[in-house]
């Protein structure tokens, strides 16, 4: 099962990040993963939080402009080499990872990282496959 | 169907109009040998005195009056009337640096009014409309001279002026507005704020008469989808009068000049050479009637075509095709012309919102030109390879319409200022 992301367009301009997390700061809206791509003029943010219906309310408010795109978090083994190993699985199968970033989250001795995928059926049966866990969203309690 | 307001005059014959431009004409050029020693001069300068001028076929005999006239002339020096038989002035908002003082006599307020009158009717206007006016009030022509034809024609006339655009709205909604007059810009930051706000079944607007400024026509199909209305083009300038020098039909192929009150000429901008009718070039108008500021042979500076194929609205005035831009307006960069109306059309096309902000600055000897475009939510996406590759799409439109590189800079929505009268498109830093 996948989970929502939500991607802000943002424009070269100092506190332009800032603004939106004070937004989501303000309304109890929990930030648990984020990552930035960028190019020389503009960047976007691409973020996991709590309660993605919230959020996206509040920014649509704000004027920004969002996508929400569905990815993958993925468990990964805590430890040197646990990446790697994931990555390699996906790489044998032909199956591209677009981009991916990790969760903040850690449980025990696993990490969780989110995934865009192309080829969704495919990289399902790989994974299940290999018995590497998919999570869902109750058990990262996002809503 | 066609609507008229003067009918007699509207659709007068042609042999009949010449005639009646004949002899204003020669009435016009009297009042001014006597009347505006500035022009007078020009005249002597150039051996042409009222005898030579028999009819419109002479008219190019006549020395030409540019900007640099009005400047040099300015406040007084092109008047007709004294003062004393003068009751308003209007003047330009003086951007380019050159500000134009024109003065009216009552009776040129009267004409002026019924030409403004002429394109509310051509718009489906009657008295039972209630006219929403948003051009500016006051030095302005905009709003005084449509407010002017709408107590011609008889409309509730609503002088709202720019601005506030919650009373705005709420105007509209209230007093149910059912022809919008403003800038094309205004127009769409109206369009804008009302799907905002979720009032489109509220608003009842059946028309709009949108002008001073260039506009094109993707933006004239994007303001009517939106406001689900009828939008007509009019055309004016202070130095004649203000709106009303021209105005569109329902064929919206052109504006029909009030060739009772105006003579149009095409010249060639480099030789002063009277061009045939169908050719592109600069705009020329002599004021026919105008007492207190009787301008001959004024260069507009706009870029156009006439045509005088005949109108399925039965009127026939010559038409004007939309101006490519005032030569005010183009911007000469790396050496090539280029319009803003030219960058509207492909933002357009292109799917982005025709708010837009040009910057064009000169580093090293060369010219740098940029386009600064607000983001568009159909346009974004989680992944940077296809906004990228969207962005590569419009700057190669760019470069196909225009012939030389952009390029682009993708802000945030409503990033860019939105105007409530003209807008500021083109900021140019460079030192020239």
């Amino acid at each position: 099962m996948n989970i929502h992301q939500i991607s802000v367009f943002l424009e070269n301009r100092t506190g332009q990040l800032a603004e939106i997390t004070k937004l989501l700061a303000e309304s109890n809206v929990d930030i648990r993963a984020i990552s930035i791509a960028e190019t020389a003029d503009y960047g976007l943010a691409r973020m996991i939080v709590d309660d993605s219906h919230k959020a996206s309310t509040i920014l649509l408010q704000h004027g920004d402009i969002l996508s929400m795109t569905p990815v993958w978090a993925v468990e990964v083994p805590d430890r040197p080499g646990g990446l790697s190993e994931l990555l390699a699985v996906l790489a044998d199968a032909h199956v591209d990872v677009e981009y991916m970033y990790s969760l903040f989250a850690h449980k025990d001795d696993h990490a969780y990282m989110v995934m865009r995928i192309s080829d969704e059926p495919k990289f399902i049966s790989t994974l299940g496959d290999r018995q590497i866990k998919i999570m869902t969203k109750a058990e990262l309690d996002l809503k | 169907m066609a609507n008229y307001y003067q009918p007699e005059i509207e659709t007068m014959p042609y042999e009949q109009l010449r005639q009646l431009q004949n002899e204003r004409l020669l009435k016009q050029v009297q009042h001014v040998w006597d009347n505006v020693p500035y022009y007078r001069q020009k005249m002597e300068e150039k051996g042409v005195t009222p005898a030579d001028i028999q009819s419109v076929d002479d008219l190019h005999k006549l020395p030409f009056l540019t900007k640099a006239d009005l400047r040099d002339a300015y406040p007084y020096g092109l008047m007709g009337k004294p003062k004393s038989e003068c009751v308003r002035i209007h003047s330009t908002s003086g951007t380019t640096g050159k500000r134009v003082m024109a003065f009216y006599t009552q009776h040129d307020i009267d004409l002026w009014e019924d030409c403004c009158a002429r394109a509310i009717v051509a718009a489906g206007g009657t008295k039972e409309d209630v006219l929403h006016v948003s051009y500016g009030y006051g030095l302005f022509t905009g709003g005084m001279g449509l407010h002017g034809g709408g107590h011609k024609v008889g409309c509730l006339t609503l002088p709202m002026s720019s601005g506030n655009t919650d009373r705005q709205l709420q105007f509209m909604e209230d007093l149910g507005s059912t022809i919008l007059c403003c800038t094309p810009s205004y127009a769409q930051y109206l369009a804008e704020s009302i799907h905002e706000r979720g009032l489109q079944d509220k608003i009842h607007l059946k028309a709009g008469i949108f002008g001073a400024e260039a506009w094109s026509e993707d933006m004239r199909r994007d303001i009517e989808n939106r406001l689900g209305i009828k939008a007509y083009d009019i055309f004016g300038l202070t130095e004649l009068s203000g709106p009303g020098v021209s105005f569109e039909c329902e064929e919206q192929t052109g504006m029909h000049i009030n060739e009772d009150h105006f003579i149009a000429e095409i010249i060639d901008p480099d030789t002063g050479e009277v061009l045939p009718l169908g050719s592109k070039g600069e705009l020329v108008f002599t004021s026919l009637t105008k007492e207190a500021f009787p301008l001959l042979r004024y260069r507009t500076r706009d870029i156009c075509m006439l045509s005088r194929e005949k109108c399925s609205c039965g009127r026939t005035f010559v038409k004007m095709a939309k101006p490519m831009g005032r030569s005010d307006d183009m911007l000469i960069i790396r050496g090539v012309n280029v319009f803003p109306s030219q960058i509207e059309t492909v933002l357009l096309q292109k799917g982005y919102p025709a708010n837009y902000q040009i910057i064009v600055d000169r580093v090293n000897n060369t010219d740098t030109f940029e386009v600064m475009v607000e983001m568009n939510p159909e346009l974004f996406s989680d992944s940077l390879a296809k906004i990228t590759s969207a962005e590569k799409e419009l700057v190669s439109a760019l470069k196909a319409m225009l012939g030389i590189s952009a390029k682009v800079k993708l802000v945030a929505p409503k990033s860019i200022t939105r105007s409530e009268g003209k807008a500021v498109r083109v900021i140019d830093k460079r030192k020239i």
